[in-house]
């Protein structure tokens, strides 16, 4: 045992010339395979994983019929999430969020996956049905010819007359009152318990489909998929995103991203999603670079976790280099 | 007859700058320096074996399509180990991060090192939220629909649409893990290439 071989200031930039001992990786490695595989095994037999079916349009439709209602209307007369969204789904002057100030990438980008919410989740869907029911097609037809104004009040007087407990579907309310809205809206509350409405909203066109983007944009409108969310303690304010439905831990590496949601001025802020996500933009690349920020990378010396680590290197090459 | 010396070839080259860079005692060597003697090590090459179970277990799912699990036991015990090796991949490599910080790991020209390895680590939560997408169950229609505001708000959601299961479940098991894989092997031979950083003086001095 020599000085040589057990420096107290080890150069990191030159190639290490002290003391080595064996040292198998491979067999290290392969150790820590077996030992991994062993304890997701015991993990997943003991603990499982969860699978909670997903809510479709016939569930909601089914159970909540009011609220699906409700937010079909706000689909028609363009009072809905997705209709006053803006970029990347729809053309609203001024929507979109800015990171700082006026300035919002949202906006800048524009409208990428365009939506026509009365045409994408009612009228279209509703013109499947009409091409053999010539009550509901005069009914889209009275509803495309009416201006906007007159749908608008139709609109609005039958989400008032739901609201307060009209009873959905019902068909013999005033024309002069309601226009086409009760016929439009009792054969989509049909049309949707009966898994129709399903399909018509993920259809593109083509056979084969793996694009939900319409009927998720359609569910997280209503107040169905929330509440259900809600219960499981899913909800942005419930530090939703790093949760999993049941017991199960998720996504924990989260933490900092949903802590932001939870603390003021993010917590009721308008642009809370483009501000955070430039907070964790900034805080990642600083992540990245810490070897170079100075302060930041002299903590190790400040809280000196290392002499534990090398406490037994430490010890000896106090004895090999005492005098 | 004599052989002609003739040029070079790109991959006579190609040999030659990898022996030069990382030969073979230095690639996979049978001693360390004495100083690698601390359980906080081993956190490398655990994240590594979970990583290699993660894949395993996500290449079992693929064999049987992507509904699989939801219909069959073996297949939902499939998707346990999946999602356990997932989470002991995270705890592993959470240790490893803290482990390295307070090793002041970047020493001696280690930085890209470093920078391999939290790259790593952050697309490792996008590959992780990929998957939490492409469930198929409430869990991903609820974060799917959570996420995209933030996405939206950073202009991401224009081409990385979290409401698109086809586009999310292809990023899932092609794109992210390939970008993981890549990052994980440079991280690995740059380890290997520059050694396991000695020891930091005790007064801690030589930053």
């Amino acid at each position: 045992m020599s000085a040589a071989d057990y420096p107290l200031a080890p150069d990191p930039r030159v190639e290490w010339q002290g003391a080595k001992r064996r040292y198998d990786l491979v067999k290290e490695a392969v150790l820590a395979l077996v030992a991994v595989s062993l304890l997701t095994v015991l993990l997943a037999l003991v603990f499982s994983s969860p699978d909670d079916k997903p809510v479709t349009i016939a569930n909601w439709a089914a159970v909540a019929p009011k609220d699906f209602v409700a937010t079909a209307l706000s689909e028609l007369d363009g009072t809905s999430g997705v209709a006053t969204y803006g970029p990347p789904y729809t053309h609203v002057a001024g929507a979109g969020q800015n990171i700082i100030g006026g300035l919002s990438i949202q906006r800048a980008l524009g409208v990428q996956i365009p939506i026509d919410p009365a045409r994408a989740f009612v009228l279209g869907p509703l013109a499947i049905p009409a091409q053999t029911d010539p009550t509901l097609a005069q009914a889209l037809l009275a509803w495309n010819r009416a201006t906007p104004a007159a749908r608008m009040a139709w609109a609005t007087r039958y989400a008032k007359a739901v609201d307060q407990g009209a009873v959905v579907g019902r068909l013999n309310l005033s024309p002069t009152d309601y226009g086409p809205v009760p016929t439009l809206m009792a054969n989509l509350l049909v049309m949707a318990r009966s898994g129709g409405l399903d399909g018509a909203l993920n259809q593109t066109g083509q056979f084969y489909q793996t694009n939900f983007t319409k009927a998720l944009l359609f569910l997280a409108d209503g107040s169905y998929l929330e509440a259900r969310a809600s219960q499981q303690n899913l909800l942005g304010s419930q530090w939703g995103m790093m949760n999993e439905t049941g017991n199960f831990p998720g996504q924990a590496w989260l933490w900092l991203y949903t802590f932001w949601y939870q603390v003021p001025p993010f917590s009721t802020s308008e642009n809370a999603d483009a501000q955070i996500w430039g907070i964790m933009g900034i805080l990642s690349l600083l992540f990245i670079l810490l070897p170079f920020i100075p302060g930041v990378r002299s903590i190790p010396k400040w809280i000196p976790v290392y002499k534990l680590i090398w406490r037994d290197y430490y010890r000896t090459a106090r004895q090999a280099n005492a005098p | 007859m004599s052989v002609e010396p003739e040029a070079p070839t790109w991959t006579g080259r190609v040999r030659d700058a990898g022996v030069a860079m990382l030969p073979p005692d230095k690639l996979l060597p049978d001693t360390q320096p004495v100083y690698v003697a601390s359980w906080v090590y081993v956190f490398g090459v655990l994240s590594l074996a979970a990583f290699i179970v993660i894949l395993v277990s996500g290449a079992v799912i693929a064999l049987a399509g992507p509904t699989w699990w939801h219909t069959s036991s073996v297949g939902h015990f499939v998707n346990s180990t999946h999602l356990w090796s997932t989470e002991l991949f995270f705890f592993f490599m959470v240790v490893h991060l803290w482990g390295k910080f307070f090793m002041s790991a970047w020493r001696g020209r280690r930085a890209m090192t470093w920078i391999t390895g939290a790259i790593a680590f952050l697309v490792s939560i996008g590959t992780a939220f990929t998957g939490y997408l492409s469930q198929q169950n409430f869990d991903s229609q609820w974060i799917g629909g959570q996420a995209k505001d933030g996405l939206n708000a950073a202009g991401i959601g224009s081409f990385f649409n979290v409401l698109n299961f086809g586009q999310m479940l292809l990023w899932h098991v092609v794109l992210l893990p390939l970008f993981v894989g890549i990052l994980i092997a440079g991280h690995v031979l740059l380890v290997r290439r520059r050694g396991v950083v000695p020891p930091m003086p005790i007064d801690g001095k030589n930053e």
